[in-house]
């Protein structure tokens, strides 16, 4: 099926995540992925998978811990607050060095918050997926295509690093239909061994351990600082970003996932009336590709996010005050228009004369 | 063939195909090689409630897929009428059921039919959705009649498939409405 189709932006997530051969999926029922269990459930017992449908969102994130520990690939996925509920499992998968794909379609929050789209959960993804010292690689496509070609890479990153890998996308992504081809269909038993796995060796080998429970205290501390060796790996090798006409822009806007594409629509009207701006847009969030920030010689950067003003903080960080930063948002499910974002470029471009 | 950027939006009540018609010009849209998104309003609102969808075909790269002024509305109930006509891009039309919906005030670029009844008429019921696609195609033609016959084969599903020719001469009802009036 290298053909191009029309595909919701949660059926190709769950058709990329089987062309890479996952073959094991946990879900829990959530507005607006469900679409994607939904798929999963249909497809995996005819190619000799496992689709569960789980208790609960901590079962499920469990199940994830295990099927990884056994060395196979493996997903779930969820909308904001069952996220929420299974940071624990994902802390112990971190501390257990498992890999796993974990998909977030966001929805307003906090709480049960609302059902449409949203990037509240920028934070959590890319500073506290559950307690503990650790990070993990954020994907945010902007596409229903990206939300196959990250599915993807996410479970090359996940096998490569030893890493959980989580995919933060949105309902608008999510319920979304737009052109894609899919990937090549990899078969599961051509994907390299993992000899960590703990599935079975009939006394053959000594036996491996998956743990993440070190109660001596120099053991944890060699644990976690090889583990951030390997973080500074995924920061030289596998950050990703997209930079649309800023060359020569004098306001960059940055903005990932849905909201780059309202901005990048803003980028072009502001750019018909002499405004010259451009447009960064993160597609890793974790590790952030701060040099993009300071390749451009921007006079003003402003962030454009449908939340309350979370990227911000990284923008700030890789700007490092050498321009002013701005934010201009909609929370809850409200989706900003080009024309309010366009508007938000014209006055930061009079305060530029 | 208008190269023009389309951004319709589909709106009505949940059931009445609002969803699937949008579907059929997305993937004309796509059959033609064009850049398409297909965005459906979801949630409690379609539960007996207003549903609705955003299409845009274009040859660059689509920006925003939700449409805040809709070069093409294609209306199937009252509320959704009164929503997004108001919203219509300058030279913009609508097109609608004058049996179901009564225009509030005048509105250049707004055309109604007897969208259901001409379909129960033809023996296509609950196929008004597609009289008002070929209505709204023959007004302001987004792709070639060749591909709107076949983007209605690529959206029914292969359990269906006798709503194929069925769907088609909907189409036809809708086109040959436009020229006679």
């Amino acid at each position: 099926m290298t053909e191009k189709t029309l595909m919701k932006g949660n059926e190709a997530i769950a058709e990329a995540a089987l062309r890479a051969g996952c073959r094991n999926f946990f879900g829990y029922p959530i507005t607006p992925q469900t679409e994607l269990a939904a798929y999963m459930s249909r497809k995996l017992p005819k190619l000799g998978g496992t689709y569960l449908q789980a208790e609960s969102e901590v079962a499920a994130i469990n199940m994830l811990y295990g099927a990884a520990a056994a060395g196979v690939r493996a997903m779930t996925s969820s909308s904001s607050p069952g996220i929420s509920l299974k940071t624990e499992g994902i802390s112990y998968m971190a501390g257990a060095d498992l890999p796993g794909v974990i998909v977030n379609v966001q929805r307003g929050g906090p709480g049960l918050g609302s059902i449409q789209p949203s990037q509240s959960d920028y934070f959590q993804a890319t500073r506290a997926m559950g307690h503990g010292d650790f990070y993990l690689p954020v994907l945010a496509p902007s596409t229903v295509q990206e939300m196959a070609d990250l599915t993807y890479v996410a479970f090359d990153v996940a096998d490569r690093y030893r890493t959980p890998v989580v995919i933060l996308a949105d309902g608008m992504l999510g319920q979304m239909m737009e052109p894609v081809v899919m990937p090549e269909a990899l078969d599961p038993a051509d994907l390299p061994e993992k000899p960590w796995a703990t599935c079975g060796h009939e006394g053959k080998r000594a036996h491996t351990i998956v743990n993440s429970l070190h109660l001596d205290p120099q053991a944890l501390h060699d644990e976690n600082v090889q583990r951030f060796e390997r973080y500074e790996r995924i920061k030289q090798d596998e950050t990703r970003v997209e930079t649309y006409l800023t060359e020569d822009a004098d306001i960059v806007i940055a903005a990932f996932g849905a909201a780059a594409r309202i901005a990048r629509s803003a980028v072009n009207a502001a750019r018909e009336e002499g405004i010259r701006a451009g447009l960064i847009r993160p597609i890793t969030l974790w590790p952030y590709p701060a040099e993009a920030f300071c390749a451009c010689s921007a006079r003003a950067f402003i962030t454009v996010e449908l939340n309350m003003g979370q990227m911000i903080e990284d923008v700030r960080l890789a700007v490092e005050g050498a321009a002013p930063v701005s934010f201009f948002g909609r929370c809850g499910g409200v989706i900003p228009t080009p024309d309010e974002v366009l508007e938000e470029i014209r006055t930061t471009a009079e305060g530029l004369v | 063939m208008s190269h023009q950027e389309l951004q319709a939006v589909f709106a009505g009540f949940g059931g009445q195909g609002v969803l699937f018609a949008g579907k059929v010009v997305a993937y004309a849209g796509l059959i033609e090689g064009r850049e398409v998104s297909w965005l459906p309003s979801y949630g409690p609102e379609m539960r007996g409630g207003t549903a609705n969808c955003s299409v845009t075909l274009s040859d660059d790269p689509i920006g925003s897929p939700l449409i805040a002024h809709p070069n093409v509305l294609v209306a199937m109930n009252q509320p959704s009428f009164d929503k997004f006509a108001p919203e219509l891009a300058e030279g913009g039309i609508v097109v609608y059921d004058d049996a179901l919906i009564t225009p509030g005030s005048e509105l250049p670029g707004a055309f109604g039919i007897p969208a259901t009844s001409l379909a129960e008429q033809a023996g296509l019921d609950g196929l008004m959705n597609m009289v008002l696609v070929g209505n709204v195609w023959a007004r302001a033609p987004f792709c070639s009649r060749e591909t709107l016959d076949e983007a209605v084969g690529k959206c029914v599903s292969t359990a269906r498939a006798h709503l194929i020719e069925k769907n088609k001469e909907a189409i036809a009802l809708g086109i040959e409405a436009a020229h006679g009036a």
